[in-house]
């Protein structure tokens, strides 16, 4: 029995032992930020590749934390991502002061999000949520000569406290009806009864809060613009994919008795989600506000591939977001080294980039036409599989609508590629020394967006671990 | 011969242009790797006459089926008929004449030949493919480059242009994604040969066929969505209005004439309004054609006015009709091709488009001027050039039809032809005949590269125009295959 717990919580073990070692570092001798960040660097490398080992089925705590290859191939996505984020922000940090606790607060949220998505009971998966959200709060604060940044810090720890306040309502609801709170129980006591009909309202609402689903979407693009680069990276792929795998699992395996239900929701959230995201993404000129928006219509899009409610359902969301990762990444990997070497982060200060920058242009461009699913990029074959998901139900209005919408994106991606190739500029941003490492993130985000979507290898190994209703 | 050397090639070319330095490498070798894709090309054509000749009546030929996604029941299935090689050949043709065109294209020269090489792989992957799915991905494939190209090199409002070609093909494509879907879940795979086997129940047809045939016809400028044309080829560079129109273009007709073998019932239905849509396109075409003062603009609404050839040829759905349209496709790209080139060459040396402006080239430019007539003879339909057995082809064919609405269709399309030779030759008159303004007095000839490219795409032009039997001897044998179903279909009603 204990040494099962030692291999089933891995990679949290892992990952707090990263959390010790950080500490250690904060209160040890004084050191180079650049010493400091090269060795977190290698020890989230080391992390990752531990994941990768041996993948046990089991659960323990009584059920309140299970785990299968399918969670771990989860988890393995996140720690990819926040390897990349750490890679990506080495020209801001290298100037940091509070460096140890920037990890130190991304690292726990990381963990929250672990035990999240390994929650096999409402009440674990509340705790693991909270975990999550209050130190990315902190993180949001984290250019702390900006007020923007303490504005965006003050807005997302206030909203999240409102959707994680209407979740723990969504849940005690769902307790006092059922008496239990573990996954496997509470199946067979959902039923079409209108106070488990309301709790689940309420738990829909939270989670859609967290993964910005229209109309819950109005915290985002503040938040976005006004944190560091890094944490909206982290906020716009690492915490909206543990939420969304965990909405996924709870929906597959909980809420299975009233699929026809949560299976319109879906559809009218993800029709809303859409159109608003594109609408707006339309009109910023502000890079992160127009990632933001990109990023909701996006969650518009992974909605219809969860809505189809099948193996291929869950297997086309995780491979989205693996493809979500390595395309958003690279194109806030360039944001943010934008941001810190230049100090600028418009849209119309991209104007004649390629002139200067012709590597960043070509990482940016890449990472657009993944994002707008344009092939051979993987986006093209993320998108596809999941309305090829969704149109299983025979919906064809829905995909009619959301291919539609990918026109409309299209736009907006294709007019920022416009700015960086056609645009004239007077005084275009000047030649930025990428740092060795950034650039290595950069490779490897590259690299997976071809390779992720051409080799069918991929997608083929999540359709195996996958599992529908 | 391995199909996919056609997509490897041009691949292998992209990244060996990727990794070269100066202008003089980068040029050689794009000719060197298109005028492979020209001898493979060429060979498949040996290889494929000499299966014919020895007996074999597939329908396709050189086939292989790979699984891709084997959990999507999506596959990397590729083969050729007559129709799609008739195609691959001319993709080739325009590919090595574009380059050479482009040979002295200075600003962003390996951006350049990167997109150019990369745009003619997504055209041969589409016509190698037989599973929906990977003719879908390489119909996508095209448009980027396509985008950046006008965007990039082109002149006049290019951005706009780009702008508006890629969003109208965008849309072309999600149309025909929206079909796809309907294919798939009706028939459980995109394997268009299994999909012609089973046949597709007569609602799903119904329902799916227009978002296919609308969506494939954006890409052939079907009417009223060819607004994308003029602007897109006008702002172009040269080669890229040559590949635009002569392969791009084709590529919505090729995928037209695929749909509706697939499709036949709804075809069928529809055909009515296929054959309407396709009217207004030639006469609205020619029409328009009139109206325009600049070079380009001309060659781009007559684009369209011919382009609705294949569309009518297609929605007649006759032997002899679609006969004509898989000519006309070749014929239309190689005539259009060579009329770009004409004009590139033309505005290179006076830096101007407007007819008004022109006068007199003949004097200083002979070879140039008479690439320029021969184009407009073409395009007019002249005998002995490809687009006289090409049109000719297709007017027979829908005569063939005998309800008389569609026989009314016929005539008007065909009474376009007068309208085609007012606007062709006030063009080449004005442009290469009379005084010549005294600054363009010392204008020089073409360049050997320049020769180059408009030879080839002559002899192109000149052989379906002169010996006719040699193209319907490659795709006659096929459209026979296609009009099986089709003929089924007909029956039935």
């Amino acid at each position: 029995m204990s040494s099962n717990i030692f291999i089933l919580l891995r990679q949290e073990l892992l990952l707090s032992l990263l959390i010790f070692i950080l500490l250690f570092i904060k209160i040890g001798k004084e050191r180079s930020n650049e010493s400091i960040l090269n060795l977190i660097n290698g020890l989230l490398f080391v992390n990752l590749a531990a994941g990768l080992f041996g993948m046990t089925e089991g659960g323990i705590f009584n059920g309140m934390f299970t785990t299968n290859a399918f969670i771990v191939l989860e988890k393995n996505i996140l720690n990819l991502a926040m390897l990349l984020i750490s890679m990506q922000s080495y020209a801001w940090l290298k100037n940091h002061k509070q460096l140890a606790e920037f990890y130190l607060l991304l690292f726990t949220s990381l963990l929250g999000m672990f035990f999240m998505i390994s929650s096999g009971n409402l009440l674990m998966f509340y705790l693991g949520l909270e975990m999550s959200t209050i130190p990315l709060a902190a993180a949001a604060n984290f250019d702390l000569a900006k007020r923007k940044s303490s504005e965006a810090a003050m807005k997302l720890i206030l909203s999240s406290a409102f959707s994680s306040g209407i979740l723990l309502m969504g849940i005690s609801f769902l307790y006092g009806t059922t008496g239990t709170l573990s996954f496997d129980v509470l199946t067979a006591h959902i039923s079409n009864n209108p106070m488990q009909l309301f709790a689940f309202i309420l738990l829909v609402s939270g989670f859609a809060f967290k993964i910005s689903a229209v109309p819950f979407h109005l915290w985002t693009a503040d938040v976005y613009e006004g944190a560091p680069v890094a944490v909206t990276a982290f906020l716009s792929v690492v915490s909206k994919a543990a939420v969304l795998f965990t909405f996924t699992t709870i929906l597959y395996k909980v809420f299975t008795p009233i699929a026809s239900v949560w299976y319109g929701v879906l559809v009218v959230l993800s029709i809303a989600t859409i159109l608003i995201g594109n609408l707006f993404a339309l009109r910023q000129d502000n890079f992160k506000r127009f990632l933001a928006f990109s990023s909701i219509a996006q969650v518009g899009f992974i909605l219809i591939g969860i809505s189809g409610s099948s193996q291929a359902g869950s297997a086309s969301l995780v491979y989205f977001v693996l493809i979500y990762v390595f395309s958003n990444l690279a194109a806030f990997g360039v944001v943010s080294v934008v941001s810190a070497l230049a100090g600028k982060e418009n849209i119309s200060d991209f104007k004649g980039f390629y002139k200067t920058n012709p590597f960043l242009s070509w990482v940016l461009t890449i990472a657009l036409f993944s994002l707008a699913g344009v092939p051979p990029t993987a986006g093209f074959f993320g998108k596809l599989f999941l309305m090829m998901a969704g149109a299983a139900k025979d919906n064809y209005g829905l995909i009619i609508f959301a291919s539609l919408n990918m026109v409309v994106s299209f736009f907006y991606y294709l007019k920022v590629v416009k700015a960086i190739f056609m645009d004239e500029n007077e005084a275009p941003i000047q030649k930025l020394n990428v740092p060795g490492i950034t650039k290595l993130a950069m490779y490897i985000c590259m690299a997976g967006i071809i390779i992720t979507g051409l080799a069918s290898l991929v997608y083929d190994y999540i359709y195996s671990l996958s599992i529908g209703i | 011969m391995n199909l996919s050397l056609l997509i490897l090639l041009p691949l292998l070319t992209a990244l060996l242009i990727l990794l070269s330095k100066q202008l003089a490498q980068i040029r050689v070798i794009g000719l060197v790797g298109s005028l492979a894709q020209l001898g493979a090309a060429s060979w498949l054509l040996k290889l494929y006459m000499d299966q014919r000749a020895a007996g074999n009546t597939a329908t396709y030929l050189f086939e292989t089926n790979t699984t891709w996604f084997k959990a999507l029941n999506i596959n990397y299935h590729i083969g050729i008929d007559g129709i799609a090689l008739a195609m691959i050949l001319l993709t080739s043709l325009i590919v090595v004449a574009g380059i050479l065109v482009s040979w002295t294209m200075e600003k962003l020269s390996k951006e350049y030949f990167f997109l150019l090489v990369l745009l003619s792989m997504g055209a041969y992957g589409f016509f190698i493919s037989l599973d929906l799915f990977t003719l879908f991905f390489f119909l996508e494939v095209a448009v980027i480059p396509k985008f950046l190209l006008i965007g990039i090199w082109g002149s006049g409002k290019k951005e706009n242009s780009a702008m508006k070609l890629a969003l109208m093909l965008m849309a072309g494509s999600a149309l025909v994604f929206v079909g796809l879907m309907g294919i798939y879940y009706n028939t459980n795979t995109f394997d268009m040969v299994e999909i012609g086997k089973m046949g597709i129940s007569l609602g799903v047809q119904k329902f799916f066929f227009p978002f296919l045939f609308l969506g494939f016809g954006i890409f052939a400028a079907l009417f009223p969505f060819h607004t994308w044309v003029p602007d897109g080829h006008a702002s172009a560079p040269t080669a890229a209005s040559m590949f635009l129109a002569g392969i791009s273009m084709k590529l919505g007709g090729y995928g037209c004439l695929r749909m509706a073998a697939l499709m036949p019932d709804a075809a069928h239905s529809y055909s009515w309004i296929i054959i309407l849509l396709a009217t207004i396109a030639i006469i609205y075409g020619a029409f328009a054609t009139m109206m325009q003062t600049d070079l380009k603009y001309i060659n781009a609404y007559s684009s369209i006015s011919h382009c609705g050839f294949v569309i009518l040829g297609i929605g007649m759905l006759n032997k002899t009709s679609i006969n004509g349209a898989v000519i006309q496709m070749v014929s239309h790209g190689l005539m259009t091709a060579l009329f770009f080139a004409a004009i590139g060459m033309i505005y290179s040396r006076t830096h101007t488009r407007m007819v008004a402006q022109l006068g007199g080239l003949l004097k200083v430019m002979p070879f140039i001027s008479t690439v320029f007539v021969i184009a407009g003879l073409c395009s007019l339909g002249l005998p002995g050039f490809s687009g006289f057995v090409a049109e000719m082809t297709v007017f027979m064919g829908s005569w063939q039809n005998p309800d008389g609405v569609y026989r009314a269709a016929t005539v008007i399309s065909a009474a376009s032809i007068v309208v085609t030779a007012v606007y062709i030759l006030r063009a080449t008159g004005k442009t290469i005949m009379g005084p010549i303004s005294d600054e363009h007095a010392l204008l020089s000839d073409a360049t050997w590269n320049e020769k180059l490219a408009a030879g080839l795409l002559i002899i192109g032009i000149l052989i379906i125009g002169l010996a006719p039997f040699l193209i319907n001897q490659l795709i006659m044998p096929s459209t026979d295959f296609l009009m099986i179903n089709i003929d089924k279909a007909i029956t039935l009603k």
